[in-house]
């Protein structure tokens, strides 16, 4: 059994921070990773992160990935665990994950989970075909693995995943022949939607997919426009040439770990599914268990390392460890103006309902 | 509309416009970023200052444009890629467009290229004048394009004719 | 089908192997999992379905799905989005649900 202050579960942009923080404040840190790498989603972004200048705002989320990496490795308080899958949180404290075919037995002081998000499914006729991928798995394939997922992508969401996968895509030379979405307008920032319009993707708002056509991968696929209640409109199908359908449409919390811990649990729209009840240090109602980035609602990678460094500096104070109030404070100020705007009027609805 | 497929329509572009003027005088920015979203990078990256400072970085980014030079700086700092230069005295015939590039090949120097509009569709060729990928730009590229001067305003990006057959 | 030349990333040369799949020889980067091997070669069916017979192919890319089972070196229910490729490697379609006693 091994011994540490604090365990993190997931090494994305929220778990990173969080066990830099802590270990700022002197705490020892277990970082468990289920990729062989560190850095999460971030080793997949080649676009400069929005945000503010103080939060990595300008730098590619594959170079943050790089950044943190470095540090972490450098920090003698963390101990980092790759090809780690936590497996469950027992009511004795014992948490156990299987690394490399073995099993091993951690005893936290506290814990983190921070184990991101996993992507949603929409029915279709033959949506399980071979070429019908999701966009996280499109990305993983094209920008850590140097493979072309296909030569002429549909990309079903015009969230900001969507418009992203399909910029990347472009870059990896493959082309986008058109981003399709269920709603009447884009979901994600209208700068990522430009840029792909310009290059002459269309952007086809109420629109859906109906049927992935081939008999042992995708060979095309069927669209429609939609009407406001989502209902195809008679007359207005048409197939589609392609060899990929990538799916961005939506993600929901990984969160079987914190239902298995007890916390509890509330169902937000705003934040992509159920998440827990959690107060303004990110301590969920389990004492000691604190959660950062998508597990917490899905937002985005700037949110989830100031969330991480939000439970990372808690789960330390809560040791009775040094910290600096002030940087508490100013992460929460941070925080707070990230989501003051527009876009981020869904999540300040999501959080009003879920923190206590 | 932007919100709508990605597109600005004329009344939204009016509000990020330089004024006529102002594109008379020679080289300055136009910063196509019209929704509040949090961001603020083009500030720190003006030497000039020619970028208001943000109350509050959800603000759309303010222009003083008699501050600014044109110098193309703030193309490469953009995360949203909407930062574009307009030189419009240019040449008797041509304006100069620069616009910033992220996909492999660059173009050359001389080299022609088809011009598109923001929808992606094609408006006319234009002729690369420049191509700047310092270290400092961290691999977005900044592409000097010259362009007929009547569609300098709808140029927006470029694609090379190399390799097909119209090239 | 590799990526050549990425304006953003830069993907590491990285040792080639020689790996089988269903008998025939294939090459690959050592240690990248043996679906981003098996997708450059084109091979886009990794399981049929065992009760429908349906054609199953890459996924999630993380190990989660169980799109991707196949037999490597003889051991069925090998999540081959995950799984690194090494030299000699022995891939082979997984028959159903996988006979663990036909593992050598």
């Amino acid at each position: 059994m091994r011994q540490t202050d604090l365990a993190i579960i997931g090494a994305g942009p929220a778990g990173l921070a969080a066990a830099l923080e802590a270990s700022r404040a002197g705490a020892r840190v277990i970082l468990l990773e289920r990729d062989d790498w560190l850095g999460g989603q971030l080793v997949k972004q080649t676009h400069q992160f929005f945000g503010s200048k103080n939060e990595f705002a300008g730098m590619r989320g594959v170079d943050i990935a790089t950044h943190f990496s470095e540090q972490i490795e450098k920090d003698e308080n963390i101990q980092v665990f790759t090809g780690a899958t936590a497996l469950g949180f027992y009511e004795d404290g014992v948490l156990t994950a299987a690394c490399a075919g073995r099993m091993i037995k951690i005893k936290p002081r506290t814990l983190l989970v921070a184990s991101g998000a996993m992507e949603k499914m929409i029915p279709f006729e033959n949506n399980d075909l071979p070429g019908v991928y999701g966009a996280g798995a499109v990305q993983t394939l094209m920008n850590v693995y140097g493979v072309a997922p296909g030569k002429k992508v549909l990309m079903v969401g015009a969230g900001n995943i969507g418009l992203i996968v399909s910029y990347q895509l472009i870059q990896a030379g493959i082309e986008v022949e058109a981003i399709i979405e269920g709603a009447s307008h884009v979901g994600g920032y209208w700068v990522h939607a430009s840029k792909i319009r310009r290059m002459g993707v269309p952007i086809l708002t109420n629109h859906t997919i109906l049927k992935a056509r081939g008999q042992e991968k995708v060979e095309g696929a069927l669209i429609t426009r939609i009407d406001e209640n989502w209902q195809p409109v008679p007359g207005e199908e048409r197939e589609v040439s392609v060899d990929t359908v990538c799916l961005a449409v939506g993600l929901s919390p990984l969160a079987e770990l914190l239902w298995q811990a007890g916390c509890e649990m509330e169902f937000s729209p705003q934040l992509g599914g159920y998440v827990p009840i959690r107060d303004s240090n990110l301590e969920t109602t389990e004492e000691g268990i604190y959660i950062a980035g998508d597990v917490a609602g899905i937002e985005e990678a700037t949110s989830a390392i100031l969330e991480g460094q939000l439970a990372g500096i808690s789960a330390a104070r809560k040791m009775d460890y040094r910290i600096e109030e002030e940087k508490v404070e100013e992460i929460k100020a941070n925080l707070e103006t990230l989501r003051a705007g527009p876009v981020g009027e869904h999540i300040r609805q999501g959080l009003a309902n879920v923190e206590r | 509309m932007l919100k709508k497929d990605g597109v600005p329509s004329p009344e939204e572009l009016q509000e990020v416009k330089p004024s006529f003027e102002r594109l008379q005088e020679g080289p300055v920015v136009i910063v196509e970023c019209m929704q509040e979203i949090p961001c603020d990078p083009c500030y720190y990256a003006c030497p000039r200052e020619a970028f208001r400072p943000f109350d509050d970085i959800n603000q759309k980014p303010e222009i003083d444009y008699k501050k600014c030079n044109g110098c193309s700086i703030c193309i490469a700092h953009c995360p949203g890629l909407a930062i574009f230069v307009l030189d419009y005295p240019y040449s008797e015939n041509e304006g100069l467009l620069k616009i910033p590039y992220e996909l492999k090949p660059l173009p050359e120097k001389e080299e022609e290229v088809t011009v598109l509009n923001r929808a992606g569709e094609e408006i006319g060729r234009g002729r690369v004048v420049h191509v700047l990928n310092t270290k400092k730009q961290d691999r977005t590229a900044i592409v000097s394009v010259a362009v007929p001067k009547d569609i300098l305003m709808d140029a927006r990006h470029i694609r090379l004719r190399r390799g097909t057959d119209e090239g | 089908m590799r990526i050549k030349d990425h304006p953003i990333l830069s993907f590491p040369e990285g040792k080639t192997v020689e790996f089988s799949f269903e008998g025939k020889t294939f090459i690959g980067k050592e240690g990248e999992p043996i679906a981003a091997a098996l997708h450059d070669a084109g091979i886009r069916v990794l399981r049929h379905s065992p009760r429908h017979n349906r054609p199953r192919g890459f996924f999630c890319a993380i190990g989660n799905c169980s799109s991707c089972l196949m037999v490597v070196n003889g051991e069925p229910n090998v999540k081959v989005c995950v799984t690194p490729l090494r030299q000699g490697m022995k891939v082979e379609y997984q028959k159903g649900k996988g006979d663990i006693n036909a593992a050598d």
